[in-house]
């Protein structure tokens, strides 16, 4: 990237926009604009011709002064301004000719980092986006995104033409008359020295401001996320008073801004009419004394003009620079963020299904908890064998959740593994597990889309099948997942299945929405089927009949279910008790209702009875032992009364 | 079709007529934001003027300098000419310099202050827009609205106050100097404002269209990205990374087009005015040579006039960015202006009447209500529920349990009929004296970024921490906090602050305990919860519940034991009604659902 580095390099003759730290983050912008290199370079020689011949028509004039005017011949009056005319015309076209060059780069970059970054963000772990916030995720792929846009497409190109522009203009002020020419440089200078402070100062500034509006689109995404919340406690103007405070903290900062760049343009004009004048009275005294003609004198003045504008746009230009520059930090800040769950460099080929899962001493603690805790999941071990149910309970936060989103790699186990298949996940192509295990969420997330592609979310390929056969082995499936899920509510919807949800579902209730989610995973006709809580929100008679249909389903296939109810668990082979970040206790719902106090405190709803232990036999002491024991920890948590060991 | 509110805004084939309206709404929201700064405006206006009065001045003291001081440095030696035009220079240079400076800042302040009255007003208003509202506009635009518009409008004010004033009075002074120079030289100047004229309007017509397409692919953009981060889960679990790659890839190019349309246009207006400027400055430039020939006029007006003319373009340039910035803005505004023209459908009374310590008496009387025409939710509902009771709202999923608590939260207002609270129409209770009577509960436990505490305070935003703990302790959700790195001021979204659905609606209910209300109605508030948890849950109702009415949807029968009367539905219906121990007696639906309940149990 010669030419552009070059070009870029450009401003350091002039202020201080490439300290290294600038222009090194600038210089990563490449990987997006690779291929536009050819259009951004002759753009910027288009822009090099056309400042010459900006500079070029103080020439004729100065000719025209000094030549046809001094000597009275009219003759070469109309060549002389034909020749500014063409050379404004030319001017005009290359300026057509700059804009079309650089249009293709400037949304050619936007477009493809507003990909890079969406695309990214799409292969970060959960871990990334459970610790950002989402606002700050947002004002990175839009706003600062269109931030460096306007510097690619603008703010560089015309920094670049301003900077050669002053360059050849001084040179020209120079070739005028040296003695003016140093005396309107020497006045110049200072100007970089307000540059660099001026760099320091707003540097701050616009990360923070960029930060801040962040924070506010954070704030305007929580308060429509949560309208429920704060209508149903009537805390909108509580929302108000924190919106309020954040906006305003945002607005002090670009008011600040908005005080730098004044100070910054007040000690430019200071210095150029400081400049002027020094240049006029030498110019001046010059002619007096003969040195040189009107004719120079008018052309250094019309030089010097030129080099008006190129001037005063420098703080602004340069607040554009800072502004791309800051905006780029935090872009490359999502960037750089490393994609944790990543495709195994030599991926396996899952051999064919039997739908076999199993952990083997997992331990698992999220990457940014903090020091100290014992791990969420210490050294587990559970064996789901093919076709089996196995159902996970345990009480609130002992990480049932986080079990489940392990066997996807929506976390990676921190130690020991998981295989599917026999094969360690890890060593799976992403798309094969993900195709092989479909889950379903407690909290059903549903898509601005129809029913059906919101059912058909894991077969997009079904969405739009070809073929009449295709078409109908997708309605049969769409249909036998919905029966399943009892989700036939779906017909009643204005438009059946082409029914579009508001988004996150909003208007369906709790119940729909999570039976939406349940055919969304029956409809992957997944090897294992890994659900969460999938039925919480039902009412009884249909849980009931979900239970049924489900009955059908879970004969053939793998499944692992995080369960809260007896009834759920009724669906289960075989019950894994998760007590103390390990499987505490495996068995039938019998065996364990029978030998676990453990198990029956979690799932027994007998609540005012105060639990007894049955009587122990010598072989599941041990287990009683474990049992109890948690229960001594169950009980300083939770209060409850009577449970005697 | 309609263009009312947010109606019509993915169109782009407005009619004449729609156009018009829309415009007519967006320069009124234009007014209103102005109206309160437009003293600031003028005096930045002002000071706008002595700035560039002083610019204005420049090449008049440099053509004074050639005509006269030359002449006197010459003949005379006197260099007392040279010295006073060079230092008038410099005084108005530096005058003119703390003007603008000083009107950066006042330009700052006046921008600021509009864009974040209007973020405030924007925040505001959709925060009073209605469910229903916010249930058919996705989050996604609602946002759009607040960050990526209103980043347009500041784009533009930041720039654009100054690119019009000081582009308008640079060319009123630059002009007036000129004619006062040399009037001649005008004459050329005005005519080419004609052809400029005509160009402007060509580019406003079909750069409008543009801008729109970029508003609405910006919005698109939103939703989509918003959509995918907020449920990157179901994103991930579903392999749904390369269908969305490519959906966005389309958004993104759309919204690259409509751009690019935009700046192509402007590629050729920006050259176009540097055309007609220049041609411009060549026929001044011939006019005055031939009568310097002719000896009419003096070289140095003749250097003067053309930088003058030179210069009188320079602001063209600015004010094309300026329009392009105000179109722009505009299509940003016409957004803005149809969120906010929108009309809560649940309005705040205009004359409340005072309910200053509810008692807690529900009734409702031949309500109806459908979110679609024509499909009833509620057919005609009368019920009275006297203050105190805890009733259990039973029935299927559908059968209208959540409408009914929706709107004795006023949610919704009922089709027909009238919901009262202690024999007020809610539609004339003030919103605060009914959040502070009526709270609901439901199964999206939504936590906002910030401490536990915080989150807890939404409830009561004045509650002492001891206060605080008292409800976290209430529903058992002490213990766990206390167990979060950092206690109750453990942030929700930092380390270790990740939060079990269970957790989540533990904090929501300790909300409610905290708020305090006459009447709480739990929807569906204890789905995630495990039986323990449920159990420590109920017992705090227990206690909660004793002198306040409560409304309780649950499927899990078990809420039911707390409650002193069953009402079971059945498509929008009531159906059976009656104390539990009753009903369970009976031989009724809620007979039939409690055994099915009791055999589910282990």
């Amino acid at each position: 990237m010669t030419t552009t580095s070059g070009a870029e390099a450009v401003p350091s003759a002039d202020d201080s926009v490439s300290r290294p730290r600038t222009l090194g983050t600038l210089l990563r912008l490449h990987p997006y604009v690779k291929g536009s290199y050819t259009r951004l370079t002759l753009g910027i020689v288009d822009a090099i011709i056309g400042a010459l011949v900006a500079l070029a028509i103080p020439v004729v004039l100065s000719w025209i002064v000094d030549g046809p005017l001094t000597t009275n011949d009219s003759e070469q009056i109309f060549p002389a301004v034909g020749l500014i005319a063409a050379l404004g015309v030319l001017e005009a076209l290359l300026i057509a000719l700059r804009r079309w060059l650089v249009l293709k780069p400037g949304t050619h970059v936007d477009g493809a980092m507003r990909k890079a970054i969406h695309n990214h963000l799409q292969q970060l772990p959960l871990a990334f986006h459970d610790k950002w916030q989402s606002g700050q995720l947002l004002s990175r792929a839009m706003s600062d995104i269109s931030t460096v846009r306007r510097w690619i497409s603008f703010g560089f190109v015309m920094l670049t033409v301003n900077v050669i522009t002053i360059v050849a203009g001084f040179a020209m002020l120079f070739y005028w008359n040296p003695l003016m020419g140093a005396v309107f440089t020497v006045c110049s200078l200072p100007m970089l020295y307000f540059g660099v402070r001026f760099d320091l100062r707003y540097m701050r500034l616009s990360r923070a401001a960029q930060d801040q509006s962040g924070d506010v689109a954070t704030n305007v995404e929580e308060s429509v996320h949560g309208i429920r919340v704060l209508k149903a406690f009537g805390r909108s103007t509580f929302a108000l008073d924190g919106f309020a405070a954040r906006a305003k903290r945002l607005r002090n900062t670009e008011t600040r801004k908005g005080v730098a760049v004044g100070n910054f343009t007040l000690s430019v004009t200071t210095l150029e009419a400081v400049a002027y004048a020094l240049s006029l009275i030498a110019g001046i005294s010059l002619v007096s004394t003969g040195a040189i003609t009107v004719g120079v004198l008018f052309a250094f003045f019309t030089t010097a003009a030129v080099l008006r504008w190129p001037l005063d746009s420098l703080g602004f230009l340069l607040q554009l620079t800072i502004d791309a520059r800051t905006a780029l930090d935090r872009f490359f800040e999502v960037i750089d963020e490393p994609v944790r769950v990543e495709e195994s460099a030599h991926p396996i080929d899952l051999p064919a299904a039997s739908g076999s899962l199993v952990f083997e001493d997992v331990s698992f603690t999220f990457a940014d908890a903090p020091e100290g805790p014992k791990p969420l999941l210490r050294n587990l071990s559970l064996e789901v064998r093919p076709g089996e149910t196995m159902a996970v309970v345990g009480l609130t936060g002992s990480g049932k959740t986080t079990l489940t989103g392990l066997t996807t790699r929506l976390y990676d186990v921190t130690t020991g593994r998981i295989l599917v298949d026999g094969v360690d996940i890890r060593d799976a192509r992403l798309a094969d597990l993900r195709s092989r295990v479909a889950m379903a969420f407690e909290d059903a997330t549903l898509f601005s889309m129809s029913v059906r592609e919101n059912v058909l979310l894991g077969r997009p390929d079904l969405v739009f099948p070809e073929g009449e056969a295709e078409q109908a082995a997708a309605d049969h499936l769409v249909t036998q997942a919905i029966d399943i899920a009892q989700a036939d509510f779906v017909y009643t919807l204005p438009d059946g299945l082409e029914t579009k949800i508001g988004e996150e579902g909003l208007s369906l209730s709790g119940g729909q929405r999570q039976r939406l989610a349940l055919a969304r995973a029956i409809v992957t006709e997944p090897a294992v089927l890994v659900l969460d809580d999938p039925l919480s929100a039902l009412d009884v008679t249909t849980e009931q009949q979900v239970e049924a249909a489900l009955r059908r389903v879970l004969a053939t296939t793998t499944a692992l279910i995080v369960a809260h109810r007896p009834s759920t668990v009724m669906l289960a082979d075989r019950v894994a008790v998760l007590h103390e970040g390990r499987i505490a206790e495996v068995g039938t719902h019998a065996e364990l209702l029978a030998r676990s106090a453990l198990y029956r405190h979690i799932i027994s709803s007998e609540s005012d009875e105060p639990h007894v232990i049955p009587d122990v036999t010598a072989e599941n002491e041990s287990v009683i032992a474990a049992g109890a024991e948690a229960l001594g920890e169950v009980d300083s948590i939770d209060g409850i009364r009577g449970v005697q060991p | 079709m309609s263009v009312t509110g947010v109606s019509g805004e993915e169109r782009n084939d407005f009619t004449r007529a729609e156009n018009k309206r829309l415009r007519a709404r967006s320069v009124k929201l234009a007014g209103q934001l102005v109206r309160p700064v437009r003293w600031q405006i003028t005096g930045s206006g002002l000071l706008i003027v002595l700035g560039t009065l002083g610019s204005v001045a420049g090449p008049a003291l440099i053509a004074l300098g050639i005509d006269q001081a030359l002449p006197a440095l010459t003949s005379a030696g006197d260099w007392m000419p040279v010295i006073l035009i060079a230092s008038a220079y410099v005084g108005i240079g530096l005058l003119g310099g703390l003007f603008r400076s000083w009107y950066f800042r006042m330009a700052a302040r006046i921008s600021q202050r509009v864009v974040y009255h209007l973020r405030l007003r924007l925040f505001r208003q959709t925060q009073d827009l209605s469910l229903s509202f916010h249930e058919k506009y996705t989050s996604g635009r609602v946002i759009a609205r607040q960050t990526s518009d209103l980043d347009t409008l500041r784009e533009f004010l930041d720039s654009g106050i100054e690119d019009l004033v000081s582009g308008v009075l640079f060319m009123v002074f630059t002009a007036t100097a000129l004619i006062i120079l040399d009037p001649q030289s005008m004459l050329p100047v005005l005519i080419s404002f004609v052809p400029i004229f005509f160009f402007a309007w060509w580019f406003s017509n079909r750069s409008r269209k543009a801008f729109r397409s970029a508003r609405v692919y910006s919005a698109r953009l939103i939703v989509q990205f918003v959509e995918t981060m907020t449920g990157i889960r179901a994103v991930k679990a579903f392999r749904r990374e390369r269908h969305n790659e490519k959906t966005y890839g389309v958004e993104v190019d759309n919204y690259r087009m409509a751009n690019q349309t935009v700046i192509a246009l402007f590629g050729i207006f920006d050259p176009g005015l540097k055309l007609v400027a220049n041609l411009v400055m060549a026929i001044v430039l011939l006019l005055g040579a031939l009568r310097v020939l002719d000896g009419t006029m003096e070289v140095g007006i003749l250097l003067a006039a053309v930088l003058y003319v030179r210069r009188i373009f320079d602001p063209v340039a600015e004010l094309a960015f300026f329009y392009n910035g105000m179109q722009s803005a505009g299509s940003a505004l016409e957004k803005i202006s149809g969120v906010l023209e929108e009309e809560p459908t649940v309005p705040e009374p205009t004359r409340p009447v005072p309910l200053a310590a509810a008692a807690g008496a529900l009734d409702f009387t031949h309500v109806s209500f459908h979110y679609v025409a024509d499909r009833p939710v509620l057919p005609d509902l009368d019920l009275h529920i006297p203050a105190g009771q805890t009733v259990a709202l039973v029935g299927t999923t559908g059968a209208g349990k959540s409408t009914l608590a929706k709107l004795l939260a006023r949610f919704y207002d009922p089709s027909s009929g009238t919901v009262s609270l202690d024999g007020i129409n809610l539609r004339d209770v003030s919103n605060d004296d009914l959040r502070r009577a009526v709270v609901m509960v439901t199964q999206e436990a939504y936590l906002f970024s910030g401490s536990v505490s915080e989150n807890l305070r939404i409830g009561r935003p004045d509650a002492t921490q001891t206060e605080v703990e008292a409800a976290a302790r209430a529903v058992g959700a002490h213990d766990f906090i206390l167990s979060l790195p950092e206690g109750y001021e453990t942030d929700v979204n930092k380390r270790g602050g990740r939060l079990s659905s269970g957790q989540r609606q533990l904090l929501s209910f300790a909300r409610a305990f905290l708020a305090d209300p006459a009447v709480l109605i739990l929807d569906e508030a204890t789905a995630s919860l495990d039986i323990p948890s449920e159990r420590l849950v109920q017992r705090g109702l227990k206690t909660l519940l004793a002198d306040r009415t409560a409304i309780i949807i649950a499927h899990r029968l078990s809420t039911v034991a707390i409650a002193d009367r069953v009402l079971v539905m059945e498509h929008g219906q009531i159906i059976e009604d009656g104390t539990p121990a009753d009903l369970i007696a009976g031989t009724g639906t809620f007979a039939t659902l409690h055994r099915a309940w009791r055999d589910s149990l282990a």
